[in-house]
Order: C-alpha cells, then sequence, then structure tokens
C-alpha cells in the first residue's frame, strides 16, 4: 500500500499507460511545459517529450476531432478538456462523431480514447465555470462515463479505460485532487459499471459520486451521532451502473437519499431515483429524496455558491422533511 | 499631444496598473476569489483605444477585463466591489472579475469562455447596423482566441455582412503557458487571417499608447464613414503570471523583467512626456497620489459593502418584465 493523493494516482496511471503502450499519448491545453492547469500532468512533459505530451492550441473541438480520427487508425489518445464546461466547444465531436462511430459503422470502426475534465463547483468561478455536466454525457448511448471520488478508484478506473476500447468520458472533480487515501502496490484494475458501498448501515442508502462523496461523508458523520445508520454508495460510474448492489442496499435500508451536484431539472440522480423505485418500490418506506443545486446560475460570491451547491445541512433538512428520519 | 489629454491618459493607465496591483493583494489575502486575471503590462491598448470611442460605442471584451472597463469608465467602487462578491458590486456579486459589466457605458461583458464573446460581438454590430444606429463595436481577445472556430466564423460573419466591428487583439503572446510560437502555425503573421475574409488590418506595439490611440482612430474613422471591420493586432505582455494560479515556468524570469525594464506602457508615456515637455514630474506625481487616494477608497468602498443573499442570487434568472 503506498498512501497518495487523487491527483498523484491519476500521474501514476498516466506514466504506466504511456510507458505500457507506444500508442499513448496525451493532449490538451498547456498540459506540458505549464504543468497542467491542475497539475495533474506536471513534469510529464519533462520526463516524455512534445511527441507524447502534445501542448494544444485553444481549440478544443479541433483537438477532440483529432483524437478521435487518430483513435480510429490504433492510436490511444488521452486527451485533457480543462474543464467539462470547456468541453461544450467540443460536444459535437464527443456526441455526433465519437459516440457514434462504433454503431453507424456497425463495429467497423471504434473510437478508443479518454477524454479526462474537470467538473463541478466550488472554486468560485462563477456561472460558466462550474457546471457538472457528466451527467450529460452519461446520457448518450456510445459513451462511457466515469468519475471516481478518491485516488484508489481513480488509478483502478484509469487502468480499465485504458484497457476499454471505446471513447470514455473520465470526470475528475477539481476540490477531490488533495483527497488522500491507500493505493495498493499490485496491479488492480477497478471494473467499469461497478458502484461500490463505502460505508455499511441499516437505515439509509446515500448514493453519491465525485464531488458530493465528502458531502455525503459528512452527513453519515451527522446522522451517526442521532443514532442513525447509513450506507453510502459511491456509484464511481455513470454509465454503465449496475444497480443490483443498489438494490440491494435499499431492500435492506427501504430509504434512499441521492447527491447530485448538477441542478435539480433533468438531473442524473432523478434517474436514479427512477430506476429504483420502478425496481424496489415494495421496498420503500419513503419516497426517494434527491438534493441537486439550487436551479441557479452559479453565482461567484463564495457565500451564496456554498448555499447552491448540495450541502451538509441541505441534505439533512431533506431527510428530515420528505425522509422523515 | 496636449497637457490635459497626456494627465488624462496617464491618469488612467496608473489608474489600471494600481487598481490591478490592489487586486494581487486583495487575492492574497483572501478578500477576492476565483480566477484572477490582471491586465498589468497592458494598459497602452485599453486607454489609448477606449479614449477614441464615443457614447454609443460598444465594448466587449474576455475575462482579463478590468483595464477595458475602467477606461470605459467603469466606477471602480463597483468593480471593486464585485471583485468582493459584495451587493454593490455591477452584479451584486453574481459575476466577480472575468464578468464584468455595465449596460450604462455600453459595456457588454467581460466573458470567460474563449473566442465566446467574438460571435456575440458581431451580432451586435448587425443590431447597430439593422437599426441604423450609430456606433461601433470594439471587441477585444487574446492571442490564445484565434485559434477557436468562433473567431474564424465571427470574422467571415463580420465581413460577410459588412459589419461596423473592430476585432482587438491584444497579442501578449502568451494563452496561459502556451507562447503563440507554439500554438499558432504561422504565430508572426496573425492580424493576416484578415486577408482571408478581405478585411483590413494592422499589426502595432500595444506598448505605446500613442500608436495605439493613432491606429484605433484611423479605425474607428474609417467605420464612421461608413467602412466595414478592421482587424487591429497590438503585441504587448502581461507582466503577471495568466492568473493567480499561474505556477510561470514556462517563460524566463529574465523575459519578463526585459519587458518591464523596456517597454513598461506607463514609464514609457511618462518618459515622452518629460521629453517633450508635456509633463513635468511634479506633475505625473501628482497623479500617482491622486490615484492612490481612489484606489484605498475603492478598497474602504468594497469592504464596506454587504454580503449579497439568497434572493439576490434567485434575481434575475430570468426576465420577468414581459
Ligand atoms: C473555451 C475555453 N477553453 C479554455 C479556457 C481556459 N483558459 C482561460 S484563459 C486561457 C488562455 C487564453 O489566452 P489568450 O486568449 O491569449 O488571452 P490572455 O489570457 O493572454 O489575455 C485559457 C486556455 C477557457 N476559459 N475557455
Ligand atoms: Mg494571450
Amino acid at each position: 500500500m503506498a498512501e497518495m493523493n487523487l491527483r498523484q494516482a491519476l500521474s501514476k496511471g498516466l506514466r504506466e499507460a504511456l510507458d505500457n503502450n507506444d500508442n499513448v499519448f496525451l493532449m490538451g491545453e498547456d498540459i506540458g511545459l505549464y504543468g497542467g492547469p491542475y497539475a495533474v500532468t506536471k513534469d510529464l512533459y519533462k520526463d516524455y517529450g512534445p511527441e507524447k505530451i502534445i501542448d494544444t492550441p485553444i481549440a478544443e473541438s479541433g483537438f477532440v476531432g483529432a483524437a478521435i480520427g487518430s483513435s480510429m487508425t490504433g492510436m490511444k489518445p488521452i486527451v485533457e478538456i480543462m474543464t467539462i464546461n470547456f468541453s461544450l466547444l467540443a460536444i459535437d465531436q464527443i456526441v455526433n462523431h465519437a459516440a457514434k462511430m462504433h454503431y453507424m459503422s456497425d463495429g467497423q470502426l471504434s473510437v478508443p480514447m479518454i477524454i479526462r475534465t474537470v467538473t463541478g463547483a466550488g472554486g468560485r468561478l462563477a456561472a460558466t465555470h462550474s457546471q457538472s455536466f457528466e451527467g450529460w454525457y452519461a446520457s448518450v448511448p456510445g459513451l462511457k462515463v466515469v468519475a471516481p471520488s478518491n485516488p484508489n478508484d481513480a488509478l483502478g478506473l484509469l487502468r480499465s479505460s485504458l484497457n476499454d476500447n471505446n471513447p470514455i468520458i473520465f470526470v475528475e472533480h477539481s476540490m477531490l485532487y488533495g483527497v488522500t487515501g491507500e493505493v495498493p502496490e499490485p496491479y488492480y484494475e477497478t471494473p467499469i459499471g461497478l458502484p461500490k458501498v463505502i460505508q455499511e448501515g441499516t437505515d439509509l442508502t446515500i448514493i453519491a459520486w465525485s464531488g458530493m462523496i465528502p458531502v455525503a461523508q459528512d452527513v453519515e458523520l451527522k446522522l451517526k451521532e442521532e443514532n442513525i445508520s447509513c450506507e453510502l454508495i459511491d456509484i464511481r460510474t455513470l454509465n454503465p451502473i449496475d444497480f443490483e448492489l443498489i438494490f440491494e442496499s435499499v431492500k435492506k435500508t427501504n430509504k434512499v437519499v441521492i447527491l447530485d451536484e448538477y441542478w435539480e431539472t433533468g438531473s442524473f440522480g432523478a434517474y436514479i431515483s427512477s430506476v429504483i423505485q420502478e425496481n424496489c418500490f415494495d421496498y420503500l418506506d419513503a419516497p426517494i429524496s434527491v438534493v441537486n443545486s439550487m436551479n441557479i446560475p452559479m453565482p461567484y460570491s463564495a457565500e451564496l455558491e456554498d448555499q447552491v451547491v448540495p450541502n451538509t445541512k441541505r441534505v439533512l433538512e431533506k431527510i428530515k422533511n420528505k425522509i422523515g428520519l | 499631444m496636449d497637457k490635459e489629454t497626456a494627465k488624462k491618459y496617464l491618469f488612467d493607465m496608473i489608474k489600471i496598473r494600481q487598481f490591478e496591483e490592489a487586486c494581487g493583494r486583495m487575492y492574497m489575502q483572501g478578500k477576492i476569489k476565483g480566477f484572477l486575471h490582471l491586465y498589468i503590462g497592458e494598459e497602452a491598448i485599453a486607454v489609448g483605444s477606449i479614449s477614441e470611442l464615443s457614447k454609443d460605442d460598444y465594448i466587449i471584451t474576455h475575462y482579463r477585463d478590468h483595464g477595458h472597463a475602467l477606461a470605459r469608465g467603469m466606477d471602480p467602487n463597483k468593480a471593486m466591489a464585485e471583485l468582493y462578491g459584495k451587493v454593490d458590486g455591477t452584479s451584486r456579486g453574481k459575476g466577480g472579475s472575468m464578468h464584468l459589466f455595465d449596460s450604462d457605458l455600453n459595456f457588454m461583458g467581460g466573458h470567460a469562455i474563449v473566442g465566446g464573446h467574438l460571435p456575440i460581438a458581431v451580432g451586435i454590430a448587425l443590431g447597430i447596423k439593422k437599426q441604423k444606429r450609430k456606433g461601433l463595436v470594439m471587441c477585444y481577445f487574446g492571442d490564445g482566441a484565434v485559434n477557436e472556430g468562433e473567431f474564424h466564423e465571427s470574422m467571415n460573419l463580420a465581413a460577410l455582412w459588412d459589419l461596423p466591428i473592430i476585432f482587438y487583439l491584444e497579442n501578449n503572446q502568451y494563452g496561459m503557458g502556451t507562447h503563440v510560437k507554439r500554438s499558432s502555425a504561422n504565430p508572426e503573421m496573425l492580424y493576416k487571417f484578415a486577408d482571408l475574409y478581405g478585411m483590413p488590418s494592422t499589426k502595432i506595439d500595444g506598448m505605446d499608447v500613442i500608436t495605439v490611440r493613432d491606429s484605433a482612430r484611423e479605425a474607428i474613422e474609417k467605420i464612421r464613414k461608413g467602412g466595414g471591420p478592421l482587424l487591429i493586432e497590438a503585441m504587448t505582455y502581461r507582466f503577471r503570471g495568466h492568473s493567480m494560479a499561474d505556477p510561470s515556468e514556462y517563460r524566463e524570469n529574465e523575459e519578463v523583467q526585459q519587458w518591464q525594464k523596456e517597454k513598461d506602457p506607463i514609464e514609457l508615456f511618462k518618459d515622452y512626456c518629460y521629453t517633450n515637455n508635456i509633463l513635468t514630474e511634479q506633475e505625473t506625481n501628482q497623479i500617482n497620489g491622486e490615484v492612490k487616494t481612489l484606489i484605498k477608497e475603492c478598497l474602504e468602498f468594497a469592504e464596506n459593502s454587504p454580503l449579497p443573499d439568497m434572493s439576490v442570487a434567485e434575481d434575475k434568472i430570468y426576465n420577468t418584465n414581459n
């Protein structure tokens, strides 16, 4: 076991990929000489050189499309889009091209690539720089979406993504890079699609991913003080999802709250909720609650931002008022 | 140049410089948060070009927007309060440093998606033309933005529709940590993109406020006489990091120091004023002092302004004035 933070786990995974597969290369804005906007690729340029670590112009649609094309010839590009907000400039390439190529060619062509990008709020970056679009991408057949919340999963999911022959949206939350944890020394992979129970409990199932995991953990601690035992599930992957593990938990606790940093309307959390109620209706003792960001473009002011995103206080209120715990 | 104009230019450039220096300090103290992009080193562009605009003209710019806003006459108190996230800010604390707006001044915003405001600038020019209004659009953006498709789409639309717009490229030679030589295939020739759209363009020294003024004046006159869109590329340099989070490992310290020593737009203009007996050192010192007071006041104003509450956050998502 080695203790490291999420940033270091990703860096380790990227180095492994570069070392083990000659067709792997990285590209993105300021990932090289600058050291990476969030320092995930720090020193890679020095160690692997400009052929492997490509600093791109600010041209998201262009370089994402180029990555797609290169992957169709057998390359394995790992693209970094600085944040998920800027992925909107490349959304045509991602949704209309990467996601469709394999299907429309009936399997003749494949797009084995990874798009790493940064999601979420918390940086006081205001309305255009604080969004959580992973749920959008998860809704598109042909794309896989992973969103690790800790170093162990980050490395394991990065390895699985490398071995997958589909376009993968690899979502990192800007507030989680410093999260530390144990990472096993022997090689392991974390399967894409498998949620994980990160805390066992009996009274309430809390489902979350990515930046909402720390909030879920805080809520779990607060409820423990009131002798309420929570089961915490990190879904880790948004598409695909193996729901069986979630159903098992719901059948045990009979109550569910889902945390989703996206806005209320059209949230991925609401989709999870609908799947649960359709499959576990008879086991539910209370309505399923979803806690989202308020339906407000993110204000800059820190005091406002902290209230707009799902926070412990708002989650606890909802658990009391809607679920009745 | 007459004394009054020289005083005004110097005052405005020093105002931007000191405002930005204060922002940098307040960021370190945690009063200003998020991304903060300082305009230090590039003051001559905003002051020299915006001073040539009239009230009817529009300005739209990117996230490095404090300089343009102040040169246009935005109240520094309100700008600073916005940066503090306070209720007396230009957007009551909802926009922050990258998103300053003042519709009374036709200041259509700082915009933080690189290249995103260029098509909007075209649309504003289209609105002016269709309504047969006076005025033109001054649209500022960086060397990084020319690599986005939106730049090229906008240039073509503006030329095709013959719109009253000046594309103002502030070439500070870096997009974050990437030098233009590493991001553009033909880095010395960015202004020549205009040729392909049949648009006139020039490349100027953006550190010399008089050169900036003259080229802006010429471009504006052309448009006022019924001419179509133009592009100006002003060569400049940012003395500070891209934002406050910049590790600054992509350029040599000597490079920065050399620009600061040889091309500081404020020092160059002071020298010009001394050499031509337009201003005395005593007069420039006095301007310095006046600005100092102004900046002190705007920090106090921002400090004392209340924080917005949730009713502010929930307000203006939709226009309810239907
Ligand atoms: C579409 C998009 N991609 C990336 C970014 C991140 N980003 C912000 S500023 C910047 C550099 C822009 O450089 P330039 O246009 O030269 O302007 P400067 O900062 O030098 O004034 C980048 C990459 C962004 N805001 N929007
Ligand atoms: Mg630049």
